[in-house]
């Protein structure tokens, strides 16, 4: 009983922490916009554009100057100069190269980022297959060994 | 014996390939500016009410340093532009990135200053347009304003005698050759 409670208070403690994490990440600066079309276009590209500091966080996560700085250029883009999603990532692309996407193109250059879990996935398949039908080819003789054990018996 | 050899095999490979990843580098990204001709940035001068733009240098190679005073790994670089300078082989342009004019102009006094020209750039606006993503970068524009290459992270001696000064000197016979 006494374990159960444990738990139960552990589960909840991190419900807790997860739901305050979440809002620590939501409280960056908060930009004014002229239409809902603007924030829209805004959070998608803060959230698929890399920040070059820290290299596994997205702009909308990091708060390091030079995330700060891009959502600053994309706010700008974006309302100010009335510019579309495209070529804010044409701009951030031109410069920082396509390391600054997360969604980067399919080029030669990324072929195997974009099929490498496809085959990794079909080799995993080919070896499960092969390990499905060795133990199937297996079993049968067993059976046939417990059959023969089990007339011989009779 | 076959059939044992493969786990050792897989593990020998995954080493292989880890031990190739120690040697990378993740943050020198490859960047696309290279090739290009360099942004333009018109930008006021640290010691004077003057602005600068790259524009003046066009004829001649010149290297660009993005340096700030708050950047440890500058302080780690930054002899070793000063020996360069001395040398004369290039004009060196310094670009004090997100910085005030005060704590530069004290960095710069304390330490020396081998930039022909320093510029401002306050708010990291001209950064981005270099694809500026941490300091020290370093830019070597060749005479027509191309750039030819980035260093990212400090310079280090074996950088400059590897890369640099092989790059510097190959772009003093274009100009030659051109004239």
């Amino acid at each position: 009983m006494k374990i159960h409670f444990l738990l139960r208070s552990i589960f909840f403690s991190f419900l807790t922490f997860t739901a305050l994490m979440h809002t620590a990440n939501a409280s960056i600066e908060t930009y004014p916009f002229d239409t809902a079309q603007q924030e829209k276009d805004y959070n998608i590209l803060i959230d698929e554009l890399r920040c070059l500091v820290c290299q596994n966080q997205n702009l909308a996560d990091s708060n390091a100057e030079l995330a700060q700085d891009l959502r600053r250029q994309v706010h700008t883009m974006l309302v100010t100069e009335k510019k579309d999603k495209d070529s804010v990532v044409k701009f951030m692309v031109e410069r920082y190269g396509d390391f600054v996407l997360y969604n980067p193109p399919v080029k030669s250059q990324t072929l195997l980022l974009w099929t490498g879990p496809f085959i990794f996935l079909l080799l995993g398949i080919g070896f499960l297959m092969r390990i499905i039908r060795q133990s199937n080819s297996v079993q049968p003789s067993n059976n046939k060994e417990a059959e023969d054990t089990a007339s011989k018996s009779e | 014996m076959n059939k044992q050899m493969i786990p050792l095999a897989i593990f020998s490979a995954l080493v292989i390939f880890l031990a190739i990843g120690l040697t990378l580098d993740p943050k020198d990204v490859p960047s696309p500016l290279i090739g290009k001709p360099a942004a333009n940035f018109n930008l006021q001068k640290l010691y004077s009410d003057e602005t600068f733009s790259p524009n003046e240098l066009k004829g001649e190679p010149w290297i660009l340093n993005i340096w700030a005073s708050w950047c440890v790994s500058c302080r780690q670089e930054h002899q070793l532009f000063v020996d360069l300078a001395k040398e004369q082989l290039i004009t060196i342009v310094g670009l004090n990135y997100k910085d005030t004019p005060a704590e530069a102009k004290a960095w710069l006094k304390e330490l020396g200053n081998p930039y022909q020209v320093t510029v401002q750039d306050p708010n990291g606006q001209a950064g981005i347009d270099w694809g500026v993503y941490g300091v020290p970068e370093t830019f070597v524009m060749d005479s027509q304003g191309i750039i030819r290459y980035k260093f990212t992270g400090p310079l280090t001696k074996k950088r400059i005698k590897q890369i640099l000064l092989p790059l510097l000197s190959e772009l003093k016979d274009n100009k030659t050759q051109v004239k």
